[in-house]
């Protein structure tokens, strides 16, 4: 029987799994925007386990809120990147280094 | 309560979401700036402040917005700090011919989310708050789109700033799990009688402060703030410092005040962790820093860990502490960013240390201003920064615990260190021989640096007699969700 701490675990697990993501690749901008969902997935998929083991509706709107505001932030990201590449010509991670100290 | 008297209690908030969509239209069709447009935008941030002050007091829809005395007070500031973003923005802008519409709009939204948050009464509202306000940050910072270090700025505020959104998400979905509600009134009656959720709760807790971390670029979650200071546009980076600072300790307070005072050994021992760590952060690294823009980045640092001392010591009279530091400390960044911005030498910035050298022979004004905020954060005894500093002490050393009196003792060791840097850029100012000419500074940075400079010293002391009962009641309200 799945229960409440399968799903925790499954989200532990992406929601670590994405910062290492972030912190770890040293290659692509992308990936660090695919990390960042893969976080806030792993928190959706907390508040519905949570919502439904407490039978309690809070969560499940928590989790459409954060569904609608990773729209936006992908959105914005994406926006910011596209100057990055304008001024740059490239995504690469290593190269967001002119400023140092 | 009826219907729209809760209405009446989010009204400050309302002004300001209906002005940015009226202005977002308004610009999309006019499509250039004129006097009207950011006169309109500071108008609406003022009626929103206003309103504020003036509206009744209450919690709406609930319980998830809180309309009191804490809420009004950390909106005044921030929505004043606004106003004052717009115009320098809107100079500067204008004064490198890229006028923007979008740049009044953004502020507005991200005042919006300020307020949102300083209000908060529940996770839900916390978290559309923050990112209200984070997400209008982001493309602040990388406004000038024709300039990489903008954008770089841009991009690493954006991708730190996201990861610190995710670790206050995971922690609220833990706190919501563990506790059944995300009302911070019920959170609160459920962490007080703790029992067998209690490491989960304090797992989510954990993650939370650290997502608040992040927001108030705490150490050691600090490393974004050197990069986008220096990347970010001048007035932008003046706008960063002062009013969201002010909201993130809100949220700091709002998070441990309402829905963890049961919880206060645990978080206590996690901030007096983050405010020494940032205090020495901010000391030792800004040692080695020659652009101003990234010291000053450092010197924020330093202060966010005083305020949280300030939050550590907890009460009351912590808070107290808190709110009044954060104001003073507002006034006096935002005036040093005006100088900064009011300085170029021959149409290029003067960012440097040295690009200050005998600035006193050529500006005495903006020179003058600049002394006296550095020796404000340096906490010389009659300037703002002594006073911000002596509430925190005192807070600290008078909440009858060892590790506080010991942290402030370590607090005031920083102090010292620090006082290095701000007294080398006096010295750089008042001794050594003129580096060239400077440009004449744009006049409403230049007032704005100067009557900040004189908030500092002396009406900061005239200020204190009603700033500080204000606090003291806006500290009085946090704890009753």
């Amino acid at each position: 029987m799945i229960g409440l701490s399968h799903y925790l675990v499954v989200a532990a697990i992406l929601f670590t799994i994405g910062v290492f993501g972030i912190f770890v690749n040293r290659k692509n901008v992308i990936v660090i925007l695919m990390s960042i969902e893969l976080i806030l997935l792993a928190v959706n998929i907390n508040l519905v386990a949570f919502s439904s083991f407490l039978h309690d509706v809070a969560g499940q709107i928590f989790a459409m809120f954060v569904l609608t505001v990773a729209a936006a932030e992908a959105a914005v990201g994406l926006a910011i990147l596209v100057t990055f590449f304008r001024n740059r010509g490239d995504i690469a991670v290593d190269d967001a280094s002119m400023m140092k100290g | 309560m009826t219907f729209s008297a809760h209405f009446t209690l989010v009204l400050p908030e309302i002004v300001l979401a209906i002005a940015a969509l009226v202005l977002l239209v308004a610009g999309a069709f006019r499509g250039k700036v004129g006097a009207i447009f950011t006169l309109a935008a500071v108008a609406a941030l003022i009626a929103a402040a206003a309103t504020a002050v003036l509206g009744p007091h209450g919690r709406a829809f609930g319980g998830v917005y809180a309309a009191d005395a804490a809420a009004t007070y950390a909106k005044v500031a921030i929505y004043l700090s606004s106003a004052i973003a717009v115009v320098l923005g809107d100079r500067w802008l204008a004064q490198r011919g890229d006028q923007k519409f979008e740049y009044a709009v953004l502020v507005i939204l991200a005042a919006l989310g300020m307020g949102v948050t300083a209000s908060a009464g529940d996770l839900i509202s916390l978290y559309v708050g923050v990112e209200l306000q984070s997400l209008a940050l982001y493309v602040l910072a990388a406004m000038r789109r024709d300039d990489a270090k903008s954008s770089e700025a841009g991009l690493k505020y954006f991708v730190l700033g996201a990861l610190s959104s995710g670790l206050l998400l995971y922690g609220s979905s833990l706190i919501y799990g563990f506790t059944g509600s995300t009302h911070f009134s019920q959170i609160a009656l459920a962490a007080a009688h703790g029992g067998a959720h209690g490491t989960g709760l304090l797992f989510g807790l954990v993650f939370l402060i650290c997502g608040l971390a992040f927001k108030v670029s705490a150490a050691p979650f600090h490393m974004w703030t050197p990069d986008v200071y220096e990347g970010a546009p001048t007035p932008v980076v003046g706008f960063f410092a002062a009013a969201p600072k002010l909201a993130a300790m809100m949220m700091f307070a709002r998070v441990l005040g309402d829905a963890f005072p049961a919880a206060g050994d645990q978080w206590r021992q996690i901030l007096v962790i983050a405010a020494l760590l940032s205090i020495f952060v901010g000391a030792f690294a800004g040692l080695a820093q020659t652009n101003l823009k990234r010291l000053w980045a450092y010197s924020s640092i330093a202060n966010v860990g005083y305020a949280l001392l300030g939050v550590a010591a907890g009460g009351e009279v912590g808070l107290h502490a808190m709110l009044v530091f954060m104001v003073l400390y507002m006034v006096d960044v935002t005036g040093f960013f005006a100088c900064l911005q009011a300085l170029n030498r021959g149409g290029k910035p003067m960012e440097t240390i040295e690009d200050m050298a005998g600035l006193i022979k050529e500006r005495p004004g903006v020179a003058l201003a600049m002394t006296a905020f550095s020796l404000s954060a340096l906490g010389l005894p009659p300037f703002s920064g002594f006073w911000s500093k002596y509430y925190v002490f005192k807070a600290a050393l008078g909440a009858g615990d060892v590790v506080l009196q010991w942290a402030a003792v370590l607090g005031l060791v920083g102090s010292v260190v620090a006082a290095f840097y701000y007294l080398r850029l006096i010295k750089s100012m008042w001794f050594d021989a003129p580096a060239g000419s400077v440009d004449a500074p744009s006049p409403s940075a230049q007032a704005v640096g100067i009557a900040a400079a004189l908030f500092s010293f002396p009406i900061v002391l005239v200020a204190l007699v009603w700033l500080d009962p204000a606090a003291k009641a806006a500290a009085a309200a946090f704890g009753h969700a």
